[in-house]
């Protein structure tokens, strides 16, 4: 894919990532915590559901195929945040997810969370909390496919597929094969049209 | 869904979103730190006009792990016994910022009197009224029911319901609150459900219900069972002889030694015995059958926990006034 792509108009927005796009700064990101933590060594990756976990196990896999001695499910997981969030009271009820653990826990390793968009912070800052009562980890990073600014929280990623400046007004929409139908992008909704699908 | 009064009215999928919620609520217990901040900041009243031990414990310890204030109003020694009125008690629960009321009350319809009234705001959850219904054992029972189903037909509980399963719900159905709520949420999960009693201890109407009616046990084991359901002989709602004596009931009705057994000789291998219990150990269910391996009966009390969670999750976490299709949006906004 060459960056014609980053430009095309899609029926409802602007694709900013491609399929080939997304899988480029998931293998670079896969490289950027293997040197970070010199290696796989007690190493995990917890994503947050939903798209969040499809990413970590696609992190994984790619760590894996660095590292032949990791086994991808060894160091994968998923970490549900919906009962820790803060506006519990003021959203449509969200149903809980599953929250699954490598068998090692997550006591003294290293915790990368990984999500598709990082916005205001405050599912990171769920997320930390939920963090706090299964365990104790040595280090938590942050790992995102999308950081699209506009935080509201003392928050930053560690490793960041793409930062992508938006307007408070647009949306951004993450579709993957897993998870989504259609194809696998990543795009930016104008005000006008935000909602119009899901 | 704004209460939780009855399985009658309750919806296929509301039903559904319970049970999987309560999956999650039930991981959550097995972990170390069995609490969530769900509820923080939020009261539960368990407001009980009948004694209850294991009801009332349950909620509280679910309200409790999601981290909702709790405040047990026990009738007895209250000014109720003065002669304070339900809809007095109800004011007065409101002026305290009461986000939910579980009301246990001897009268049927209670808990919709209180819901329907305008007297108070909060989430009604119905716990037992009179001989009307019990949701949330209800719930909870379809939750222990579909965890063995799902298992014996190899399939992923969550998200599954309970097509197929054979249930038979034998004794004093006439007084049982947990038999008319099962048989709503049984029929609405797909299962057939065969009541078995003397015909003294079957209400009026009962063959408009959704059910097959037997008066012989043996014979509906023969047939094949997959959940045997013992109620609970309620003696102290008996004003009446329906039966002529404990012994020839419990040899009719009652699942003892040599019913147990016949579950092996007819090869039914994978059927559970299930009780809402307190149980009358020996009337209508022998102390082999209630501690064999076979018997839920401390699964449903376990599950029970789980179940209330997830009620009370559903009941007091969202805001009812936003559009349901802009929840994926709203979260989105807030990432």
């Amino acid at each position: 894919m060459n960056n014609s792509v980053q430009t095309t108009q899609a029926s409802n927005g602007r694709v900013v990532l491609s399929s080939a796009d997304i899988d480029r700064a998931l293998t670079r990101i896969a490289h950027e915590i293997l040197e970070a933590n010199r290696g796989a060594e007690q190493l995990v990756l917890l994503g947050i559901p939903r798209r969040g976990f499809p990413l970590a196990r696609r992190l994984a896999e790619k760590i894996a195929s660095v590292e032949p001695k990791i086994n991808p499910d060894d160091i994968l997981g998923q970490l549900d945040v919906t009962m820790f969030r803060d506006d519990l009271s003021r959203q449509p009820t969200r149903a809980p997810q599953r929250t699954q653990l490598p068998t090692t826990g997550i006591d003294n390793r290293v915790v990368v969370l990984v999500d598709d968009v990082l916005y205001s912070g405050r599912t990171i800052r769920a997320a930390l909390d939920a963090l706090v009562d299964l365990g104790r980890p040595t280090i938590v990073r942050l790992a995102v496919l999308v950081d699209r600014g506009h935080r509201e929280l003392p928050i930053r990623a560690d490793y960041v597929g793409k930062n992508l400046p938006t307007s408070s007004s647009e949306r951004v929409r993450v579709h993957l094969a897993e998870t989504d139908d259609g194809a696998e992008q990543v795009i930016i909704e104008g005000p006008a049209t935000a909602g119009e699908s899901s | 869904m704004r209460h939780l009064l009855s399985t009658h009215d309750l919806a296929r999928a509301d039903a559904l979103q319970i049970l999987d919620t309560a999956e999650e609520m039930a991981a959550v217990t097995e972990r170390e730190v069995k609490k969530l901040p769900a509820l923080r900041g939020r009261t539960v009243v368990n407001l009980f006009f009948e004694d209850s031990t294991r009801t009332r414990i349950s909620f509280e310890a679910a309200a409790k792990r999601l981290s909702a204030d709790v405040i047990n109003f026990a009738v007895k020694g209250s000014s109720v016994s003065k002669g304070e009125s339900l809809k007095d008690t109800a004011q007065t629960l409101e002026a305290m910022s009461a986000d939910a009321v579980v009301i246990r009350h001897g009268a049927s319809g209670a808990p919709q009197q209180l819901a329907n009234s305008g007297w108070i705001d909060a989430a009604v959850i119905n716990a037992g009224d009179g001989t009307h219904e019990h949701p949330t054992q209800a719930l909870l029972d379809a939750f222990t029911m579909r965890r063995h189903w799902a298992k014996v037909r190899g399939l992923n509980s969550i998200g599954s319901d309970l097509s197929g399963l054979r249930v038979a719900i034998a004794g004093d159905v006439l007084h049982s609150r947990v038999a008319r709520s099962n048989v709503w949420l049984l029929k609405t999960l797909g299962a057939s459900v065969t009541l078995v009693a003397p015909p003294t201890l079957l209400p009026l109407g009962v063959s408009s219900w959704p059910v097959a009616v037997s008066y012989d046990l043996d014979a509906t084991l023969d047939t094949g069972v997959d959940a045997m359901m013992m109620l609970r002989v309620q003696g102290e709602r008996m004003n009446a002889a329906f039966f002529p004596s404990e012994r020839e009931y419990s040899r009719r009705w009652g699942f003892d030694d040599a019913r147990l057994a016949r579950l092996d000789s007819l090869g039914l291998k994978d059927t559970i015995v299930m009780h809402p219990g307190p149980m009358n150990r020996g009337l209508e269910i022998s102390s082999a059958a209630a501690d064999s391996a076979r018997s839920t009966v401390l699964d449903q009390v376990r599950n029970g926990v789980a179940v209330r969670m997830a009620a009370l999750y559903l009941l007091l976490s969202g805001n009812s006034s936003s559009a349901h299709g802009s929840a994926t949006e709203n979260f989105e906004r807030s990432k």
